[in-house]
């Protein structure tokens, strides 16, 4: 990014950190640097004491691998949640969205990244030897795989289903098909045949009323 | 300034990777403009109309704008989804191996027919087969032939003795087999007789009938090793994707292992739990 003479230095300065940041642009960096120049000096210190809390406080539950403040974190130690089932997610935002939908109570572990063979990242580079120790525990009935429908997705739950497949625990793949809002119309060959090979029953009303 | 038209290809997408929030620059190979990189805008979005046309692996028609650095997809119609290439993580590392050849050994636009009906037929066959592997060899094998690395197999490459079937060695770095009596001296790898005779079949033979063949596990190493050398002299560099190929022919090994290293600790604890 260019300095502009016209900049201070200081404030070019936070300007260029916050233009580091994903999706920030130039101009949003920009506005993002003005805004916390003219906000109160408290506004301020409660970001920056933010900014070094969430770095010197955070770090990867041993079970789960989430990001955790407390270690085991929150999911793994309620004792309320399914034992017995692990959903292996990507990231841990997966696992934000997956709570959301609140559809899921048992454990789940990230693997932080998915598997690209194209850009030489293998398993080795993924938390894939912690899942394994914990499939050792003989009450793990199910391992869900939730990656995501695409290559990285494919080639990650292609290799986890063989290994833990190998060690005698059911693996299943969470469905994928067309997404709420779409129009069948624009969606793609792949998409409408795994829609149609997972399609459900439609429930019928049972006539009591 | 002069106005850029708009351009119309069919092409196959070799890969991917995300740029920004929601974008996606793709790989494409088009037989006409050889590999092209384009951003697909959106398509990391869930309600995006072009993500499951822009796919890896995946042939289309594709409309495309030109940008001051990069093309743009406006828009994309799948031709050949190969569902079974994403289904099958056999076939998918060995389709995903071809598509790193074609992708590091290609330039932008610069016009590749004949490579794109050996990556879209070997593909469609890839597809269909029960031996992906097979398929992969002969496409190596035609691919190194494509780009002028056709490795030598009917005369010694160092002093042009005719080959008979026994006791040649490999040397890729010189161009292929050589004699006997070369080979004695020390140079090459052995080159047994099947994986020589194999070649050479490979070499007259259509993909298909290559796919036919069945090989013991001696034989299919060796040969993949030599056609590893070839291909890594060709490439001057190894590829990326051969990792994740050497890891899911361990994946059930190390399930395996895993397993027992489970019912050994479990063991010990009942055994620590009696005492």
């Amino acid at each position: 990014m260019q300095r502009s003479p016209a900049t201070a230095p200081t404030i070019a300065r936070l300007i260029e950190a916050f233009h580091r940041l994903p999706g920030i642009g130039p101009k949003s960096a920009q506005r993002l640097a003005y805004h916390v120049l003219r906000a109160p000096r408290a506004e301020a210190e409660a970001l920056s004491e933010a900014l070094l809390e969430v770095k010197d406080s955070t770090r990867l539950c041993a079970a789960c691998q989430n990001i955790t403040d407390a270690d085991p974190c929150a999911i793994c130690l309620d004792s309320d949640r399914s034992a017995s089932t692990i959903c292996v997610v990507e990231e841990p935002l997966d696992v934000a969205a997956i709570e959301r939908s609140g559809v899921y109570r048992g454990r789940y572990h990230v693997l932080h990244g998915a598997i690209s063979p194209m850009d030489g990242i293998g398993p080795e580079d993924l938390k894939v030897g912690e899942l394994l120790a914990r499939l050792g525990d003989a009450s793990i009935d199910e391992v869900i795989l939730a990656m995501n429908p695409n290559l990285e997705g494919e080639a990650t739950a292609g290799y986890l289903s063989r290994v833990i497949g190998a060690m005698g625990v059911r693996v299943t793949r969470i469905a994928h098909g067309l997404p709420v809002g779409a129009d069948v119309e624009y969606a793609d060959e792949r998409t409408l045949r795994a829609a149609m090979t997972h399609r459900v029953e439609v429930e019928q009303p049972n006539g009591d009323d | 300034m002069p106005r850029r038209h708009p351009i119309r290809t069919e092409a196959i997408v070799l890969r991917q990777r995300p740029i920004g929030d929601a974008d996606r620059i793709c790989v494409l190979f088009s037989p006409t403009r050889g590999r092209i990189e384009a951003v697909a805008r959106g398509v990391r979005k869930p309600l995006s109309k072009l993500a499951g046309h822009v796919e890896p692996l995946s042939r289309g028609q594709f409309g495309l704008a030109q940008g001051r650095s990069l093309h743009v997809i406006t828009d994309a119609q799948t031709l050949d989804a190969w569902p079974s290439l994403h289904d099958d993580v056999d076939r998918m590392t060995e389709a995903l191996a071809m598509a790193e050849l074609v992708d590091r050994s290609t330039d932008l636009d610069v016009a590749s027919g004949p490579l794109y009906a050996l990556l879209k037929g070997s593909l469609d066959v890839l597809a269909a087969t029960s031996a992906p592997r097979a398929v992969r060899r002969w496409f190596t094998l035609r691919f190194l032939d494509q780009q002028g690395y056709r490795p030598e197999l009917d005369e010694c490459v160092r002093c042009r003795a005719v080959l008979g079937p026994d006791g040649n060695g490999y040397a890729p770095a010189d161009g292929g087999a050589v004699c006997p009596s070369c080979h004695q001296a020390g140079v090459g790898q052995r080159l047994s007789s099947p994986v020589f005779r194999l070649l050479r079949y490979m070499r007259r033979s259509s993909c298909e009938a290559t796919s036919q063949v069945r090989v013991d596990a001696n034989t299919s190493a060796e040969l993949d090793r030599h056609l590893r050398l070839s291909m890594e002299q060709a490439l001057d560099g190894q590829l990326r994707s051969g990792g994740f190929q050497e890891s899911l022919e361990r994946a059930e090994a190390i399930g395996r292992h895993a397993a027992s290293a489970a019912t050994e600790r479990e063991r010990e604890e009942q055994d620590r739990a009696v005492v």
